[in-house]
């Protein structure tokens, strides 16, 4: 047997051992699982701190400072003021590096949310109601489109109570919502139950080679 | 098969063959000789607009013979050159039925260029006029997003206003959300049951804004938390998500008279794969067995493993985010959920400070003025005038 089938079958071996641990928490939590979650944790924390080294520190930060490109000295100053945590005297540095994620994450996300939230949600609202030139069924689903928007925007307008014609109108949204939860909810259980296909025929196909 | 008779199928294929090889000569004899595509016509080039500069946009009239005529045209060749006399250099090739294009190949800036689109067929080409000079430019101003503008400008002036009017004081009403009676109930139960409570503030980073909204939730429910005397446990998939958390819960606890009830080590990292983090936090639900589990942030496809194993551990619990695609996960295995923008209502609702509750304020203004669109569009679209639809294209084409 060659290193590269050794390491390839101890590595199937182990997906699989790995597998049957992970599952064996849907009877209850025991010490396989709890083997499993510790090597899990361990071992994706690890492959993140390397991968974040190469991967965002590296070309993001090093590489740019290398090349004399000193406008990076802004992001390391505040990198430092986030370890700055560390020793209570100067612990309070690290909110301005906060203050700065924050800050700069919302003014770009707001730009984003207007447009996709605001002037698409009414473009894609604007649709014809005249029955005249276009099927009835059409018709039927835009209104049934127009009616969903309004009371759903009602039902999360906070300045007012859901009291009588909003409260009627909210209940509405209220329903719009839920038909819309329910058709998600099993579109993505057919999802995870594919998922789940694919564990079961890597243990039965790869490993144990029965189907 | 006799010899004989192979002979003669022999020379039969070889009478068969040689008629073809004569009937193909006359053929080729025949036709007529190729000729060149019609060229392309009504050559239009002109600066990209709304661009920081560096392209050009092209447009013609396809050839008589793509799409009709003779119909072998294979593709345009758009040429360019910096003199109309030439030399032209190729710069792209697109295929036959495409009447416009751009070139962004090194187009220099401030500089005059000519061009040349040449329409090909299998064996020649045909120049079009030469059209130019055109000079590509940096636009300071992108009148597609005019729209954007103008709706942002509207929203902060909404924003400030509101906050202004909080801070002075004024009582802004916002109705209350029964969900957060369901949080004070959830978190008054932990003391009772003498269990610790759980807060998994989402696997997102700190500037998505369910982070920011959960974060804010965070910080009243550590000082109900310190009331009671009960430890509350903070698992974090984001490391600066976890020091911001560690911040809140502290200044929580101080809020509430017992800065030394915090434990720094409750507020702590996992790790930043969303699996492994599942795996950790199922561990700790089933091993401190906590009296309330509260998901409230922006979750992906492990928010219901985390609901399900909770609530098999017979936990209160409590979600709320805005990823559509998961609550109705929440909303199945939870005992009440938060639902979209609910969540920002709450931690406005809770925190009562002028910032958040002058921006939800301002939120509910635009959604008013949303459904003033939609209903003016709807009135306009069904007597036949399209205009004020055009008005949120995105870009903005109502300028070009």
């Amino acid at each position: 047997m060659t290193l590269e089938t050794f390491s390839g079958t101890f590595g199937l071996w182990m997906g699989a051992a790995l597998t049957l641990c992970i599952f064996s928490f849907l009877y209850k939590d025991n010490p396989f699982y709890r083997f499993a979650e510790h090597l899990f944790v361990g071992v994706s924390a690890g492959y993140w701190l390397v991968y974040n080294y190469w991967n965002i520190v590296k070309p993001n930060l090093i590489d740019p400072l290398r090349e004399e490109q000193w406008q990076y000295l802004l992001p390391l100053v505040l990198g430092i003021f986030m370890l700055t945590r560390l020793f209570p005297n100067v612990g309070w540095l690290s909110r301005w590096a906060i203050a700065f994620m924050i800050g700069s994450g919302s003014g770009i996300m707001i730009i984003t949310y207007l447009q996709s939230n605001f002037l698409e949600q009414i473009k894609s609202t604007l649709v014809p109601l005249d029955p005249t030139g276009q099927p009835w069924y059409v018709v039927v689903n835009n209104v049934i489109l127009l009616v969903g928007v309004v009371s759903g925007l009602v039902y999360f307008f906070f300045s007012k109570a859901h009291t009588g014609v909003t409260g009627r109108i909210a209940r509405i949204g209220v329903v719009f919502l839920m038909v819309s939860f329910g058709a998600s909810f099993g579109y993505t259980v057919m999802a995870r139950i594919s998922l789940l296909i694919g564990r079961l025929y890597f243990l039965l196909h790869k490993c144990v080679g029965v189907i | 098969m006799s010899f004989a008779g192979a002979r003669l199928l022999h020379i039969s294929l070889c009478v068969l063959a040689g008629s073809l090889v004569l009937c193909g000569q006359a053929l080729c004899q025949s036709a007529p000789p190729d000729t060149p595509p019609s060229p392309a016509t009504d050559l239009v080039v002109k600066d990209t607009p709304d661009d920081d500069g560096g392209s050009v946009t092209l447009s013609w009239s396809l050839s008589a013979d793509d799409k009709g005529g003779a119909k072998d045209v294979l593709s345009y060749e758009i040429r360019r050159s910096k003199s109309p006399d030439g030399p032209f250099t190729t710069i792209k090739k697109v295929l036959k039925g495409t009447s416009s294009t751009t070139d962004e190949k090194k187009v220099e800036n401030n500089v005059d260029y000519y061009y040349q689109v040449v329409t090909k067929d299998a064996s020649s080409e045909t120049p079009s006029a030469v059209a130019g000079p055109v000079r590509a430019h940096v636009q300071w101003f992108n009148l597609g997003r005019l729209n954007t503008l103008l709706i942002t400008i509207l929203y902060t002036a909404l924003l400030l206003y509101f906050i202004s009017r909080a801070k002075k004081g004024e009582k802004l009403f916002v109705r209350r959300i029964a969900g957060l009676d369901a949080l004070d109930e959830a978190v008054g139960c932990a003391p009772e049951m003498g269990k610790p409570a759980l807060y998994v503030p989402g696997i997102s980073t700190i500037s998505d804004v369910a982070t920011i909204a959960s974060v804010n939730i965070l910080s009243g429910v550590a000082r109900t938390v310190a009331d009671y005397d009960t430890r509350l446990i903070v698992p974090n998939f984001d490391p600066i998500v976890m020091t911001v958390a560690q911040e809140v819960v502290r200044e929580g606890y101080m809020a509430a008279g017992k800065p030394e009830a915090y434990r720094e080590e409750d507020v702590f990292y996992v790790t930043s794969s969303q699996f492994p983090f599942v795996a950790a936090v199922d561990g700790i639900m089933v091993r401190e067995r906590p009296a309330t589990n509260l998901f409230i942030g922006m979750f992906f496809a492990e928010s219901l493993i985390l609901a399900e194993t909770g609530a098999s551990t017979g936990a209160i619990q409590i979600a709320g985010t805005d990823a559509i695609a998961q609550l109705p996960f929440f909303i199945a295995a939870c005992d009440y959920t938060l639902i979209g923008e609910e969540l920002y209502a709450a931690s406005a609702y809770l925190s009562r400070a002028p910032l958040l509750l002058g921006s939800l304020k301002g939120q509910d203004w635009m959604k008013m003025f949303l459904i003033g669109c939609i209903f003016i569009g709807l009135v306009t679209l069904n007597v036949g005038f399209a205009g004020f639809k055009s008005l949120f294209d995105l870009p903005l084409t109502i300028f070009r």
